[in-house]
C-alpha cells in the first residue's frame, strides 16, 4: 500500500525542498521505490536540489493537462534507481493545477511507487492545499522561531480540515521536523527550544536537523544531503527521521559533529 | 487595563441591552408548478446571527472619532458583523445626521437595521434605509407552514474542544461556555456566549460574554493572550500586568474594566 507523504510548512525558506529530497533519498536507500513530486508550480526547485534540472522535459502540469504521459515526465535518479522525480513547471502558475488532475496523477503514482513524497509550495493557498489534499501523513517542517511556528500551526489546522482524509473523517498523522536547529543558541535562549516548539504545536517530533553547512553544500552540488554527505549530522538526522516514518521506534536526539579535541580547540580559536 | 472610553466620555458599547439575535430562514426552493403530490419538500432551517446594536450619541463627529479609535485598536472587530443602528439618542434635527450612515458605511460597518428613528424624516431622504430586520426578532418560519419543519432547540451548555485551537481557526459558541483542553494558538480566536476555560496555554484571542453577559470570565492555565474581551470591553496583551503573563490567570469585568487576576 503506497504512502503519500506531504512535506509542508506554511512559511517559505524553512527547508521543505531540502527535506523532501533528503527524506526521499533516505527512504529510497531502505530499498523502497520512491517518487518525489514538486508541487511548487512556477517556483520549482526540487529538480535543482535533486541535480536533475538538465533532464527535465515534461512536468506535472503537462501530465495533468494530458500533454504527456506520467512515465515521460518521471526522471529517474542517477544515483538511486528506485528514486524518481516528478518536476513542477516553471513557466506556469498554480492555477494550472486542477483538483481532478492532481487526483488522477496521485492515483497513478500510488500504483507505481511505495512512497510518494510531495514537496508543498509555501503559503496556504491553492498550491499548498492541492499538495496536501491526497496525503496519508504529513511532515511539518519548522524552524525554531516564532513566525515559522505560528505558520506551522496554521498548516496543521488545514491538514485537519481541508484534506481528503479529513473530509473522510479520518485523522492524518502529522510529524514535526525541526530544521536549522542550533543547540548552543537554543541553550542561550536565542531561539526557541525543542520543548517550546513541541509545547506550542503539540504534534509528535520526527527529527531535529541541526543547522549545518553540509545542507547548503549538498544543495549546491545538486544532491540530497542524505546522498551527498550521508555521515554528516544533518544527513544522519534525516536518515533516522525516514526510519521513524517507516514505523521504527528510535529516540530523537540532536546529532552532533563527531569532533576530536583538536577540532574543538581549532573551532574555539577561530570563533 | 482600560475600558474603551474616549476622552469626551462617549462609550461604544455592545452590552446586554444592545445585543440581540436575529433569526432568518434558509430555504432551498423547488421547481415550477407541478402535481403537489410529487413536489419535493422544502428544506428550511433556522440560523441565528448576532447583531451588534450601536447607539450613537451627539455630537456625532465626536462619536465617530471614538468609533475610529475603537476600530484602530481592534482591527476587524466590526468587520462583517451585522449592525443595528439605534438612533433613539440622536434627535432628527442633529447637524451632520444626513451624512451619518454613509460615514458608517465608509468605515466598513454593515448596517442591517435602523431603529429609534422615523424614516420619513426629511433628514433621512438620502439614506439607503436597510429593509426588514429593524425591530428585533423575526419569526419567518411561520411563513412556511409545514409541521415537520421545526427549529431544533439550541443545544445548551458548554462546547468542549479536545484538540488545540490552531492559528487561523475561529471558534464561536454563543450558547454557553467554551472549554479548550489544549492550547489556543497565537492567531486563533475563541468567542463564547458564556465563559472561556483554557487548560493549555491561551496565546490567541478570547472573547467571552458575546451575547451580553458581563459576568462571564476567561480562565487560562497559562495566560499569554493577545487579546481578552468580556461583554465588549477588552484589553490587549500590552495592557495586561506582566506579573500574570505565563501564569494561571482569569479575566473578570469589574465596573466595565477588564481586570486580570491570578487564579487562586
Amino acid at each position: 500500500m503506497a504512502q503519500v507523504l506531504v512535506v509542508t510548512s506554511g512559511k517559505g525558506g524553512v527547508g521543505k525542498t531540502t527535506t523532501t529530497a533528503a527524506l526521499g533519498a533516505a527512504l529510497a536507500k531502505t530499498g523502497k521505490s520512491v517518487v518525489v513530486v514538486d508541487f511548487d508550480v512556477g517556483l520549482r526547485n526540487l529538480d535543482l536540489v535533486m541535480g536533475a534540472e538538465r533532464r527535465v522535459v515534461f512536468d506535472l502540469v503537462n501530465v495533468i493537462q494530458g500533454d504527456a504521459k506520467l512515465a515521460q515526465a518521471l526522471i529517474r535518479d542517477k544515483r538511486l534507481e528506485n528514486l524518481s522525480l516528478l518536476p513542477a513547471s516553471q513557466t506556469r502558475d498554480k492555477d494550472a493545477l486542477t483538483a481532478e488532475g492532481v487526483a488522477k496523477v496521485m492515483a497513478e503514482l500510488k500504483e507505481k511507487f511505495d512512497w510518494v513524497v510531495c514537496d508543498s509550495p509555501a503559503g496556504i493557498e491553492r498550491g499548498a492545499q492541492l499538495a496536501m489534499s491526497h496525503a496519508d501523513q504529513a511532515v511539518i517542517v519548522t524552524n525554531p522561531e516564532v513566525s515559522s511556528v505560528r505558520d506551522s500551526d496554521r498548516i496543521i489546522g488545514m491538514l485537519d480540515s481541508t484534506t481528503e482524509k479529513a473530509k473522510a473523517g479520518e485523522k492524518m498523522p502529522k510529524h514535526l521536523l525541526l530544521t536549522r536547529y542550533d543547540p548552543a543558541r537554543a541553550a542561550r535562549g536565542e531561539m526557541l527550544s525543542v520543548d517550546d516548539v513541541l509545547e506550542i504545536l503539540s504534534i509528535p517530533l520526527i527529527g531535529i536537523i541541526p543547522e549545518s553547512q553540509e545542507v547548503l553544500t549538498a544543495s549546491n552540488v545538486g544532491a540530497p544531503v542524505t546522498l551527498a554527505a550521508p555521515d554528516s549530522p544533518p544527513a544522519r538526522a534525516y536518515i533516522e527521521a525516514a526510519r521513524r516514518l517507516t514505523g521504527e521506534k528510535i529516540d530523537v536526539t540532536v546529532p552532533t559533529e563527531k569532533k576530536g579535541l583538536f577540532d574543538w580547540l581549532f573551532k574555539r580559536g577561530a570563533a | 487595563m482600560t475600558e474603551r472610553r474616549a476622552a469626551d466620555g462617549c462609550v461604544i458599547r455592545s452590552d446586554r441591552k444592545n445585543a440581540r439575535t436575529v433569526s432568518a430562514p434558509t430555504a432551498n426552493s423547488s421547481s415550477a408548478m407541478a402535481d403537489p403530490g410529487t413536489l419535493p419538500r422544502l428544506r428550511a432551517g433556522g440560523r441565528s446571527f448576532l447583531a451588534l446594536v450601536l447607539t450613537p450619541e451627539v455630537p456625532l463627529a465626536i462619536w465617530l472619532e471614538a468609533l475610529d479609535l475603537q476600530v484602530s485598536r481592534s482591527a476587524g472587530f466590526f468587520a462583517g458583523k451585522p449592525i443595528i443602528l439605534d438612533l433613539s439618542l440622536v434627535p432628527p434635527e442633529t447637524p451632520e445626521l444626513g451624512a451619518f450612515l454613509p460615514a458608517l458605511t465608509e468605515r466598513g460597518l454593515y448596517v442591517i437595521g435602523i431603529e429609534g428613528a422615523d424614516r420619513d424624516e426629511p433628514v433621512f431622504a438620502d439614506w439607503i434605509w436597510p429593509e426588514g430586520l429593524a425591530g428585533g426578532r423575526a419569526s419567518p418560519e411561520a411563513d412556511i407552514p409545514d409541521d415537520s419543519v421545526e427549529l431544533p432547540p439550541l443545544p445548551p451548555g458548554a462546547l468542549i474542544i479536545e484538540e488545540p485551537v490552531r492559528s487561523g481557526q475561529q471558534i464561536v459558541w454563543a450558547e454557553g461556555d467554551v472549554i479548550v483542553l489544549g492550547s489556543v494558538a497565537s492567531g486563533a480566536e475563541v468567542s463564547a456566549g458564556g465563559s472561556i476555560h483554557v487548560y493549555g496555554t491561551l496565546r490567541g484571542r478570547a472573547i467571552a460574554g458575546i451575547v451580553g453577559r458581563p459576568g462571564a470570565r476567561i480562565f487560562a492555565r497559562v495566560m499569554e493572550a493577545e487579546l481578552l474581551a468580556i461583554d465588549g470591553f477588552y484589553a490587549i496583551a500590552e495592557e495586561m500586568p506582566a506579573a500574570l503573563i505565563g501564569k494561571p490567570a482569569q479575566a473578570v469585568l469589574v465596573d466595565e474594566t477588564l481586570t486580570l487576576r491570578p487564579v487562586t
